[in-house]
């Protein structure tokens, strides 16, 4: 029942050894194991999207069960969020021709791409600070209130993040950059991370702002 | 009876430089570094928790100390609530959850994926780091103004809104490092195995301590989150006035009921699956015989990751919830006997017709089987919603509970501390301690629980310092047994401590096992093997015609002989 390769092929094993101890002669981990980091971030964003599920949870039960005091209401202005909404997609694709202009090796167009990106994610915290200025409600006045800025904060606070990432990715694509088309993890890190960050606020927009 | 004999050779070889580049601090400076080898990091999680461990113990026996009399005269009511917050965090968050999940974990996980180290070390350092400030947070906030959090381990609001706020916010701080280091380990488990096995190792043929960790993993990374939201919405009730969870201003107590124990549910088996995971490793080796129902095993561990975050309403059957949702949580927490039950005749199906070793590692892995199918009898109990109103908050959830994390986890930890030490050292430790150490555990757990199912029964609440006198006697036995169980750490310290100088070489793989940490040398080199690792297709090959093979062989020994090395 027991098969341990070493006492199973001897010579076998020595070859595969020998190969091993070459590739060791630096202790160079770098080309030894399959890169998990994509994966490793992918499994992060499963742990960070239950943070915004528990979020959602709270606030679909407050609204299901608990009433607000008289004179308040769900209501919200629409158009400012819609156009913000409208904003982070159109971000989403820019991000993607970024990264098709990195895999091409048209290292000017990626850059420019990503800048496009960072401002328009930068627009889109600008209009939700014009949001906050303008609404008739602050965080304690009411239950929905305060879910309101918990939740649009929560994910203001991951926008900001992502900007911030895409703009060291910029850097990072320049000419003789960490990020190249041989080397895109940065990119690729980055990107995945801003549409999670997208696909969170059209969920939020949803039972928020629509419900 | 075989009582596998210490095999001593002689490493050959050179061993390698111990640290590549010197880098790293060598000895046992490396060990108060930010290393980055997962050997070092798991053993920086063992002793740490083993740290936190006796400072639990100690509050613990504050607790037994002032419910030795019915009167509150030890300690304040006020310390006493204190007292029983920090012994119930200590616990679970910087002793059982670091040590069954990170100790382990990352000693032993490279090592059966024929890795050389986590897929994340740096990741994996940083999540071992949050732990001792985490720690410290927790400690200090005894000693801030209005004194530690009071509100058990729960933190359950409208009274931890209430009770003093600094105390509580350092709490919650301390909580969320915790829950991060969690989380950061959780991605680094579920990355390690699933990405980093060696080249022709299948999944089926992993040690089942894997799957566990895999399990664990899955509910680290899916409900640990959902806590730490919901820490940071109490933080706001506490800290800005919100009213989330605020009854006066209009919030919903149940609701964080629910997140709550979305989270400390899964928790529950985030510190016992990795233990059914460890004495599934230990249980084979010392009867001899492979571990009977690996392919079921598999599943019923991920078939108790999917229930186990189905179940967590059964703690809220006193909370106002539906009758539809009683109906629901009942049946699914009576159906989590069904793979647990499957894991437990495993189990004795591994034992049975064995030539068991009865040592120290094979004593707490038996004892494991007892205490835990007792905890998990009054588990299916508390699952019935008649039953569980009437014992709940009372000393038979107390007692349950204990049962499961003591008498299963911890019970599980010692005896992984008896079975791995030869391989963290390189030398073995003392049986006849580990003897006397179990004799005293073991007795002196079940005096200090058993009886507390009967006062539970009987009516007795938790977390109160005071109780009606005619609940004294039970009180003094359970007492008596939480002096016996403060003893017993004493010949384990002592052995642990004077056999890393005087005690026997252990050689490379003294239980002469087949998993793949023991073909290698003790304690291993920096990076697990010198030249490839073993391809160890079947982990648990006793009792074969293959057992009779010559271990000194099988350890891919030769393959450090060899030239060009």
């Amino acid at each position: 029942m027991t098969s341990l390769a070493p006492g199973n092929s001897d010579t076998e094993t020595r070859d595969v050894v020998s190969t091993a101890a070459v590739a060791h002669a630096g202790h160079d981990h770098g080309g030894e194991h399959a890169d998990a980091r994509l994966f490793g971030l992918a499994t992060f964003l499963v742990a960070d999207g239950m943070t915004f599920a528990g979020f959602f949870a709270a606030y679909l039960t407050f609204r299901a069960v608990n009433p607000l005091p008289p004179g308040s209401n769900y209501e919200l202005e629409l158009v400012l969020p819609a156009i913000n909404t409208m904003l982070l997609l159109v971000s989403s694709y820019t991000f993607h021709r970024a990264g098709r202009g990195l895999l091409r090796g048209d290292g000017p167009a990626c850059r420019l791409w990503l800048l496009l990106t960072a401002a328009l994610g930068a627009a889109f915290l600008a209009g939700q600070m014009v949001e906050y200025f303008h609404l008739p409600f602050g965080l304690t006045d009411n239950l929905f209130a305060s879910t309101f800025y918990a939740l649009t904060g929560f994910h203001g606070l991951h926008v900001t993040l992502g900007v911030i990432c895409i703009l060291i990715v910029w850097w990072q694509c320049r000419s003789g950059g960490r990020v190249a088309a041989s080397t895109p993890f940065g990119l690729e890190a980055a990107e995945l991370y801003w549409h999670f960050v997208d696909g969170i606020w059209v969920i939020l927009f949803g039972i928020l702002y629509l419900l | 009876m075989t009582l596998a004999s210490p095999t001593d050779f002689q490493p050959q070889g050179e061993p390698p430089a111990s640290s590549p580049g010197g880098l790293q601090p060598d000895g046992w400076l490396r060990y108060l570094s930010f290393s980055l080898d997962h050997k070092v990091i798991g053993l920086q999680y063992l002793v740490c928790g083993f740290f936190f461990y006796f400072l639990g113990g100690a509050l613990a026996g504050v607790i037994r100390t002032e419910l030795a009399s019915p009167i509150s005269d030890f300690v304040s009511r006020e310390t006493y609530n204190e007292v029983l917050t920090l012994h119930g965090t200590v616990m679970i968050f910087l002793w059982i959850v670091p040590v069954v999940n990170g100790a382990f974990g990352n000693y032993l996980i490279p090592f059966y994926v024929g890795a050389r180290d986590m897929a994340f070390p740096r990741l994996n350092a940083v999540a071992f780091w949050l732990i001792p400030p985490a720690g410290l947070l927790l400690i200090t906030s005894y000693f801030v103004q209005g004194g530690a959090a009071q509100s058990g381990w729960t933190a359950y609001p409208p009274l931890s809104i209430t009770t003093p706020a600094l105390g509580q916010v350092l709490w919650i701080l301390s909580v969320l490092l915790l829950g991060g280091s969690s989380i950061f380990g959780g991605i680094n488990f579920i990355a390690t195995i699933l990405k980093l096995r060696r080249p022709g190792l299948k999944m089926m043929q992993l040690p089942m301590y894997c799957w566990a960790m895999l399990g664990t993993s899955i509910l680290v990374v899916l409900s640990t989150p959902v806590l730490a939201g919901t820490l940071i919405l109490l933080s706001f009730d506490i800290i800005a006035h919100t009213g989330f969870f605020n009854p006066a201003l209009g919030g919903n107590v149940v609701v964080y009921q629910h997140l709550f124990w979305f989270y400390s549910h899964p928790a529950v088996y985030i510190m016992v699956l990795p233990a059914f995971g460890l004495v599934s490793e230990i249980l084979p080796i010392h009867a001899r015989k492979p571990l009977f129902g690996y392919t079921t095993m598999v599943y019923s561990i991920m078939g108790i990751v999917v229930l186990g975050l189905v179940v967590w309403a059964h703690h809220m059957f006193t909370s106002g919830t539906p009758p539809w949702m009683r109906l629901f949580f009942t049946i699914a927490t009576s159906f989590i006997a069904v793979p647990t039950g499957i894991k437990f005749f495993n189990w004795l199906a591994t034992l049975w017709g064995g030539k068991i070793a009865l040592n120290s590692a094979m004593l707490f892995a038996c004892a494991f089987i007892v205490n835990f199918v007792f905890g998990g009898i009054t588990g299916v109990a508390l699952a019935q919603v008649p039953f569980d109103i009437h014992v709940h908050d009372t000393y038979f959830v107390v007692a349950h509970f204990h049962y499961i994390v003591y008498g299963g986890t911890v019970f599980v930890i010692f005896s992984s501390v008896y079975h791995w030490y030869p391989k963290f050292t390189g030398r073995m430790l003392n049986e006849h301690l580990g003897r006397f150490h179990f004799l005293l555990t073991f007795i002196g757990f079940n005096l200090c629980f058993a009886p507390q199912h009967w006062l539970g029964l009987n009516g007795m609440p938790r977390r109160v310092a005071e109780y009606d006198p005619s609940f004294a006697t039970w009180n003094q036995v359970s007492s008596v047994g939480a002096l016996l169980m403060a003893i017993s750490s004493l010949p384990f310290l002592i052995n642990i401590l004077v056999s890393a100088y005087r005690g026997e070489i252990a050689g490379d793989n003294p239980w002469r096992a087949l998993t793949p940490e023991w073909l290698t040398t003790s304690p291993p080199p920096v990076e697990n093997w010198i030249g490839e690792a073993p391809l160890v297709t079947h982990p648990y090959g006793y009792g074969s015609a293959q057992d009779q093979i010559d271990l000194g062989a099988a350890t891919g020994r030769d393959l450090w002989g060899g030239p060009g090395l």
